[in-house]
């Protein structure tokens, strides 16, 4: 299938360019100082890879729909694939208004981190149930990852609002919080890490264990820490399991994701463990000196933008076009689904976080917390309700 | 009521902030918006008063209060949000798995879930969003969104309605956006007159005093975004009712015509077939998934006539069925007929409709039959009498078959897995021979039958379950919605954009305001003080200190 391999090879050639694109941006630092708004060399190399990027990116979803027949968005991996596309496209489009390239540091590094870890799920096309069959997969989920990606924009000014901001001389609560958050993105590239560095090793640990009535085996591609809740190993030399998941841990294949999340855990420590080695401090007093030229009002109004222009659009594809989806295909429009009660969540979340803006006048510092606890939400939304609460759209 | 005088002679309402006409801040109200001790003034709602910071002295004073208050709107979101969270920490009883151990909430959280299981069925959270203490929260969030709507809209809107371009030295100077410039020709204001309405804003001008005003329709959108809340709200109270939504589940067999239930006895339905087709495991797209996660279903499809009974007006008449629509529902595209709308929901695949029986002696090694009988297994009957004399009654009939605590029973009534326990009375003899007989099972009770039953043939069929929805509500959520993102999109993708440019001495004093977009405004500005003395606004909130 050379469409589908054309397909893969662009977006790792789209990831490859982000990667690029970042160092260009991570140049722009010196010149920022002299002049914010002045077009810098860097900045405008840095911009254009970008788009060249989303382009190559583009291009796989095309090419990847016309091998599959649908649009690329009906997994896990192609999902979150286009999320990072769209979080791209956002960052694009801020960057025009406000041509602000700092942002570009943050926001592509970070992109890339979602876009590896839906390489972490399997990447065959599967073949859409009847339910899925339908024109409004497009028009929902393109509304809704456009509307988390510009939302993503507000968390990624939120988290330099509040490097930049948050006094690190003295150990606080403050500080320490936003060393958590830096941590969690962290143990998403430990996660990344370990589950290719196996890949790559090919290792396979099979498991028999009880699913109600059923008997199931289910395939380990890390060593099993965690075995299955009463389950057996059937592979030979492979590692033998520590202990057993817990019971009450419920859902698919819940022994293998818990193992999975020891992994990620032990991965990530280890490299925030090591990059403490290095840096001796905490990364967010590492980083804060690299911000120190970035006007905070800037960032204060590129994150109440994005939420502004976001909100809308999540609004529309998460909840109106979900629901007339909804309506279309079981009749009724509600139906409270774990992932939709989700997405109302984080729909009365950002509407909070506009009344406190508008009304109680929470700015800068504490709009940049609520940014980044909203984004926190979406992902919650992807990762935990579609792995563990599973309902109608259960993805894996 | 008191009407407080501003020196610019203009009469003001109790509770004003800032003078509705100069601006000037009203000695004794600085407190209500919090701006005693802040170099800027807050603009939120341009000081208007507002009867909720005003009157507290009776209890419809204190509830409007209470209600009118941002702070509340916002804990009772939160209080929502938390609570639309709580319910998904397990599945809600309608979506507990068939799997289950059992269906029954009580048995069902605390087998599966444990303690915390138990507690949360106990506290009433598997069924939560349908709780009354979910209901009022939903509802005072309701109540909160149309005071506090009103409590602003309509001060706001007069305030705005008559604001004057002359402005007190003090609303100027403490307005976010300011700059005092000594000296301004008359061509300079001239430009930037211009240059303002080059840039679309409407610029009036009052002796030399100036109001460049864009964008003020997007004050309304808060306001419009609640008007469409409402309605959807009110959408939800109107579908509670029977009146508006009916819903039923009807299962239909294959080759079955029902009257289709919540129809008052108007319409019939025939399921002709139902079909269910899988994704080809040859299709080389697919065929890596489909190997790693078994065969994906591709089609759901029931064909149906439903036909209406134009005799129906007629109490007890007979039916005179008329097919008014045939049709294929899939999922993704119910059938739509009179007010009714029937989607594919579900399905069950073979069920037995009946099953052919032979008898013939224990020890024929050629299993000749004697005779044959044939059960509907719809409608058994009692008794089947055969040709040749034997007689064969059914004590026991289970549609669904399964062993439960060492006792045979039906785990449903649809004959999925029948079994029957049969009397077989051989000709002119009283004393009946005990079978058991189900799929793969043919037990002789007493070891010393002379006559045996087998079973010759049978028949399938699948069933389908259809949902039959009206909702009249569906087009309120609809405007509602839509509504909604009007007022949304209006309040958030426009901003209400304000330059003063006041006269004094020979200099002016320039001051600007927006609700948002900071930047945009102060670009505007930028633009259009190009090339002339003015000197460029100050922002005087800077977050860094």
């Amino acid at each position: 299938m050379d469409l589908l391999n054309l397909s893969s090879t662009m977006l790792y050639t789209a990831f490859i360019l982000y990667l690029i694109a970042t160092f260009f941006f991570g140049a722009t630092i010196r010149q920022e100082k002299s002049d914010r708004r002045k077009k810098t060399k860097a900045g405008t190399i840095g911009i254009t890879i970008t788009i060249i990027g989303f382009i190559a990116q583009l291009v796989y979803l095309v090419t990847r729909w016309m091998a599959s027949g649908h649009a690329p968005v009906s997994n896990m991996f192609e999902f979150m694939t286009f999320l990072g596309m769209c979080m791209v496209l956002a960052f694009i489009i801020i960057y025009f208004y406000y041509r602000f390239t700092f942002l570009g540091l943050f926001a592509l590094p970070i992109t890339m981190v979602i876009i590896a870890y839906a390489s972490m799920f399997p990447t065959d096309i599967s073949p859409l149930v009847p339910s899925l069959q339908s024109h409004w997969l497009y028009i929902h989920v393109t509304t809704v990852a456009l509307g988390q990606g510009i939302l993503f924009i507000s968390f990624v000014a939120g988290i330099m609002y509040l490097i930049r901001q948050i006094d690190q001389s003295v150990r606080t609560t403050k500080n320490i919080w936003l060393e958590i958050v830096l941590y969690t993105i962290i143990l998403c590239v430990g996660f990344i890490l370990i589950t290719t560095t196996f890949n790559l090793m090919n290792y396979n640990a099979t498991f028999e264990y009880q699913e109600g009535n059923q008997s199931v085996v289910t395939e380990y591609h890390l060593p099993a820490i965690a075995a299955p809740n009463e389950g057996t190993l059937l592979t030979e030399d492979a590692m033998q399991p520590w202990f057993q998941t817990p019971a009450w841990m419920q859902g698919a294949d819940a022994g293998r994701k818990f193992n999975t999340v020891i992994w990620s855990f032990i991965a990530g420590t280890i490299l925030y463990g090591v990059i403490r080695l290095f840096t001796r401090k905490r990364i967010g007093a590492k980083i804060q000196p690299l911000l120190k030229s970035v006007k905070p009002d800037l960032l204060d109004e590129i994150m109440y933008r994005s939420v502004a222009i976001g909100f809308p659009v999540f609004t529309l594809g998460g909840l109106i076009f979900a629901a007339i989806w909804a309506q279309i295909a079981w009749g009724r429009f509600w139906g409270w689904d774990p992932k939709e009660v989700w997405a109302l969540v984080t729909w009365f979340f950002y509407a909070a976080f506009l009344h406190l803006r508008l009304s109680r006048g929470w700015h800068g510092e504490r709009s940049a917390w609520l940014a980044v606890v909203g984004f926190g939400i979406i992902m919650f939304n992807l990762i935990v309700v579609n792995l563990v609460l599973a309902g109608l759209h259960s993805y894996a | 009521m008191k009407k407080i005088k501003c020196e610019c002679g203009h009469i003001n309402p109790e509770g004003t902030v800032l003078c509705e006409s100069c601006g000037k801040p009203i000695e004794g109200n600085q407190h209500i918006d919090g701006n005693e001790n802040s170099k800027l003034i807050n603009m939120r709602y341009d000081g208007t008063a507002r009867r909720s910071q005003t009157y507290n002295k009776s209890i419809i004073d204190k509830i409007w209060s209470f209600f009118s208050s941002v702070k509340v709107g916002v804990w009772l979101i939160v209080i929502a949000l938390v609570a639309s969270m709580l319910g998904t920490v397990f599945p809600q009883e309608i979506y507990i798995p068939a799997d289950a151990v059992s269906r029954d909430p009580a048995v069902f959280y605390e087998d599966r879930y444990g303690i915390l299981g138990l507690i949360y069925y106990q506290l009433g959270f598997h069924n939560l969003y349908s709780s009354w203490w979910y209901m009022i929260l939903i509802a005072l969030i309701g109540i909160s969104l149309v005071i506090c709507s009103l409590d602003r809209f309509v001060p706001l809107y007069k305030a705005l309605k008559k604001q004057k371009a002359k402005r007190h030295e003090t609303f100027l100077n403490r307005q976010r956006l300011f700059s005092e410039t000594e000296t301004v020709s008359n061509e300079d204001i001239e430009t930037v007159k211009a240059n303002l309405k080059k840039a679309r804003y409407k610029v009036s001008d009052e002796d030399g005093h100036i109001l460049a005003e864009k964008g003020r329709f997007s004050r309304w959108g808060p306001y419009v975004n609640h008007i469409g809340l409402i309605i959807i709200l009110l959408a939800a109270i109107l579908r509670s009712t029977s009146l508006m939504y009916t819903d039923e589940y009807i299962w239909v067999r294959e080759g079955e015509q029902m009257v289709i239930p919540g129809t008052s006895g108007e319409f019939y339905i025939e399921n002709k077939d139902f079909v269910m087709e899988t994704h080809d495991e040859n299709d080389e797209r697919f065929s890596q998934a489909i190997q790693q996660e078994g065969t994906v279903p591709s089609n759901f499809q029931t064909d149906i006539v439903v036909y209406q009974d134009t005799n129906n007006s007629i109490p007890g008449a007979e039916p005179v069925l008329d097919p008014i629509l045939e049709e294929s529902i899939q999922m993704n595209q119910p059938a739509k007929f009179d007010k009714y709308t029937l989607y594919q929901s579900g399905y069950q695949m073979n069920e037995f409709t009946n099953m052919t029986f032979k008898i013939h002696e224990t020890d024929d090694p050629d299993e000749t039959s004697l005779g044959t009988f044939t059960i509907d297994l719809a409608n058994p009957e009692a008794v089947y009498e055969l040709d040749n004399g034997f007689e064969v009654t059914i004590e026991q009939y289970y549609p669904d078959y399964h062993m439960n605590n060492g006792q045979p029973a039906s785990q449903t009534n649809y004959p999925r897995n029948p079994a029957f326990v049969m009397m077989v009375y051989p000709p002119d003899n009283e004393n009946p021979e005990i079978s058991f007989l189900g799929i793969g099972k043919n037990i002789d009770a007493t070891g010393e039958n002379d006559y045996k039953l087998g079973i010759v043939d049978f028949d399938l069929h699948d069933v389908s379950g259809l949902t039959l929805r009206v909702d009249y509500t569906l087009p309120f959520f609809m405007v509602g919605a839509a509504i909604f993102m009007i007022g949304v999109i209006q309040g958030m993708y426009w901003q209400h954009r304000r330059i003063w440019i006041n006269p004094k001495g020979n200099g002016i004093l320039l001051a600007a305001h927006t609700n948002k977009n900071w930047f945009g405004i102060s670009k505007d500005i930028e633009k259009s003080i190009e090339n002339t003395s003015i000197k460029m606004v100050e922002d005087q909130q800077e977050l860094e200190e």
